[in-house]
């Protein structure tokens, strides 16, 4: 309640050093300086983007920017690759607004005002200095994690197209028996990335909302209506239509994920992430409302989050040995309760558990998330 | 601190010297004030709100009753003995910090890294100690074959026997451990449950939990005497620090009670009572007065002029009736009527929103501390069940028990003479 934070402290430090280096570059008298402890200012004209400092100390770095030209303009802050850092547009003739960004890694940026709001602007280069930078933007390891963690991400999404054919073809050839069979495969691949899934907004309320999530006026689609169809109201005139509509979806993530940016922290937080779904939707049973089919999610919520953390094994292990086999001890525990209801290939009703077994997951997972939760901040270490 | 004769109240005593302790602080604190999250006013009397943690009894018993409760009651999920010790060592560690005021880890809620979720919840910050106790306690069913500790359950640690009129709900009963958090700020109460239950997490699972808004007794000499929901002053005559004899009598397990672990703890019973609170303000002044045996503006007892004069059980008014009804509370709970038994309440009020049926969900939680519910919780509770004029009022629906190991020593942990 009362230590200071240490964050905080290094911002001060950083400030310090701010001082220091503005005070060696006025001695150097050149036009082009680091920015001090107060905003950039940028002066947008129609044919000029003129900064007061072209570069900054890793943090929060604030861009006043003034509209001398004739014409609206926005200013950019873009990373690697046009990555948008910052931005902000609609800026009139005369007028001002700021923008503050928080940069946390050291390197080469650009700025770019837009006269006009149109095409690739006037571009300058900008640097950050300090910072947790160029540490781990350029760990070998852990690109290498990403890289795998893609494949994966790739090969689901694969499997997801493929299985969704099948279930897809039940469903037009009116046959719900066999569709309400290959209904819970055909979601698993699905459940396994959903966190990145989800990134995709559109397309993923299109695949996978659940009736309460569809707004008013908005029409209930995806896997979720064809359940409802097959388990509630028997398949209805519209569900080939609906069952298309959710194979070109997948179809279009398959392609957008093989272009998915992924950073080292995502592996983590995406493992973390699954396990937040199988806290708050799984275990409460109201993800699969008509099929109750959740421990089918559930199991693929929990591989795809060992999925996630399996690339990062050997630099968790090398950075916190204990942590990876607390985690590892209690992935076997959820795994031996998940077993017990299993049925064939698959697995019981959800609604046939007792609430005592509901709980009994609940902990399970609760167990599992807290240290898995810790991983994120093992992985991003410099 | 004495309250006569001024309006000035002990919280905000405890503020002004709060903020003399503030100015004196200021010097040091100088350096790291500049970029301190909170201002640093709020921050300053962290020490002089602060309960000791160690000592030779556990903290929270015969500490002054704070304002606000949240109770929790856990069950231990791994079965392993050293995972459990583990933890208790870990709470212990977080409990001695929070207990002065600090974070419950040394990055608390923003020290640590960015990308590492933060290690205290971060809800406290900014606020006092608050005077917030945290006192552990082990249920009977830990003493099974999970442990190894089946041979070292004191046989004062019973199941408790059911009771007259009993309304329970399983979901509010038993638990392997509780964890009693009592603070002037409910905020901070709070935090330091959602922080040791986060500790626990693999080890311990939340069983139930309960909230309290208001103390209904005074532990010490130095409180006035609160109100419970019926309206009437609870716990005048309850056993306050100050009867250190009386605190050995009926409060704390003396050397010989049953096994040298629990020496220097105390039994904790704790009953969540929902009042019927709309049929009790329906009813006539005299009527309740007559339940309980006290008047409700004075806290008298019938037959006496103020609140802290010795109840007399033995006068009479008009027909030689006698003023204190046989089936009044205070009759049923007095020593006298119970062959000198005592016990010492640190019961909360609450309210759990409402029922669906139109009625708040209300009553008192009732915490008491005895050094055998053999021969003092469990005797009063089966008069008190089946004679007692208010059991009309009010239902037992949550009950557990649990053997509260003595206190800490600096380098020690919960329940370490137990584990030994």
């Amino acid at each position: 309640m009362s230590a200071p934070s240490s964050a905080l402290r290094a911002a001060v430090v950083a400030a310090i050093g701010v001082g220091s280096l503005a005070g060696l570059s006025a001695c150097g008298g050149k036009e082009a300086s680091t920015a001090g402890a107060g905003a950039i200012t940028v002066e947008a004209s129609d044919d000029a983007c003129k900064l007061s400092a072209t570069s900054a100390p890793a943090g929060n770095v604030t861009f006043d920017v003034t509209n001398k030209g004739t014409k609206v303009t926005e200013f950019y802050l873009y990373g690697q690759a046009d990555k948008v850092i910052g931005e902000v547009e609609n800026i009139g003739p005369g007028l001002s607004r700021k923008l503050t960004v928080q940069v946390p890694a050291a390197g080469k940026y650009t700025t770019a005002c837009k006269p006009g709001m149109t095409g690739d602007g006037i571009r300058g280069d900008f640097t950050v200095t300090g910072g947790a930078g160029g540490a781990n933007q350029s760990n070998q390891r852990l690109d290498q994690a990403v890289q795998s963690y893609r494949q994966y991400l790739v090969a689901q999404t694969g499997a997801l197209v493929q299985q969704t054919s099948g279930f897809v073809a039940a469903v037009k050839a009116g046959n719900a028996e066999q569709a309400k069979v290959l209904y819970a495969p055909a979601r698993q691949p699905y459940e396994r990335i959903e966190p990145v899934a989800e990134k995709f907004e559109d397309l993923d309320g299109a695949i996978d909302a659940r009736e309460s999530d569809v707004k008013q006026g908005e029409q209930f689609s995806g896997f979720h209506r064809l359940e409802k169809d097959l388990w509630t109201t028997g398949l209805r005139p519209d569900s080939g239509a609906v069952a298309d509509k959710l194979l070109a979806d997948v179809q279009e993530l398959d392609r957008q994920v093989k272009t998915f940016d992924l950073t080292p922290v995502d592996l983590p937080n995406g493992a973390k992430e699954l396990l937040d779904e199988v806290a708050t939707k799984k275990v409460t049973g109201e993800e699969e409302t008509f099929s109750h089919t959740d421990l089918w999610d559930f199991r693929a919520n929990v591989d795809g989050s060992k999925a996630a953390l399996d690339p990062l094994r050997a630099v968790v292990r090398e950075r916190d040995a204990a942590l990876l086999s607390t985690v590892d001890e209690r992935f076997a525990a959820v795994d031996k309760l998940l077993d017990q209801y299993k049925v064939g290939d698959g697995y019981r009703g959800y609604t046939e558990l007792s609430q005592d077994q509901v709980k009994q997951l609940s902990s399970a997972v609760d167990a599992l998330s807290e240290p898995l939760s810790k991983v994120s901040g093992v992985v991003a270490q410099p | 601190m004495s309250e006569a004769g001024t309006r000035v109240s002990r919280r905000r005593l405890f503020g002004l010297a709060g903020a003399g302790a503030a100015l004196a602080g200021a010097g040091v604190a100088g350096g790291m004030a500049a970029d301190r999250v909170v201002p640093a006013a709020s921050t300053t009397d962290t020490a002089a709100n602060a309960v000791p943690f160690h000592g030779a009894n556990q903290a929270g018993i015969v500490t002054p009753a704070q304002d606000r409760l949240h109770f929790v009651s856990f069950d231990v999920t791994t079965t392993s003995r050293n995972d459990l010790v583990d933890l208790l060592r870990e709470w212990t560690r977080a409990a001695e910090r929070m207990a002065a005021g600090q974070e419950a880890t040394e990055h608390g809620a923003v020290g640590g890294p960015a990308e590492a979720p933060p290690e205290d919840t971060g809800e406290a910050l900014g606020l006092p100690a608050s005077s917030l106790t945290l006192t552990v306690g082990f249920g009977p069913s830990l003493f099974d074959q999970r442990f190894g500790l089946a041979d070292r359950r004191p046989p004062a640690l019973i199941d408790l026997p059911a009771f007259a009129k009993d309304a329970l709900d399983p979901a509010r009963c038993g638990g392997d451990l509780c964890v009693q958090a009592c603070a002037n700020d409910p905020q901070v109460a709070v935090h330091a449950i959602r922080n040791l239950a986060r500790i626990g997490f693999g080890a311990v699972t939340v069983r139930w939990s309960q909230l309290g808004f208001g103390r209904t007794s005074t532990t010490s000499r130095s409180q006035s005497t609160p109100r419970n929901l019926f309206g009437f002053k609870d716990g005048t005559n309850n056993i306050k620090a100050e009867d250190t004899d009386a605190l050995r009598q009926h409060v704390w397990v003396q050397p010989g009670d049953g096994p040298d672990w629990m020496t220097g703890g105390s039994y904790l019973v704790a009953r969540r009572i929902r009042m019927h609170i709309e049929t009790w303000d329906r009813t006539r002044l005299s009527e309740q007065e007559e339940i309980i045996g006290r008047q409700k503006g004075s806290g008298a007892a019938h037959g006496q002029a103020g609140e802290f004069d010795p109840v007399d059980l033995h006068v009479h008014g008009e027909g030689g009736k006698p003023l204190i009804a046989d089936d009044a509370h205070i009759r049923l709970a007095s020593a006298e009527s119970l062959g000198g038994v005592r016990i010492l309440r640190r019961g909360y009020n609450f309210v759990d929103g409402s029922d669906g049926l139109g009625h708040l969900d209300a009553g008192l939680f009732f915490i008491a501390f005895n050094r055998d519910p053999r021969s003092q919780f469990v005797p009063m509770q089966q008069a008190l069940a089946e004679k007692d004029a208010m059991m009309e009022y009010i239902q037992h629906t949550g009950s557990a028990i649990y053997a509260c190991p003595p206190g800490v020593r600096p380098g020690g942990f919960w329940g370490d003479t137990l584990f030994h």
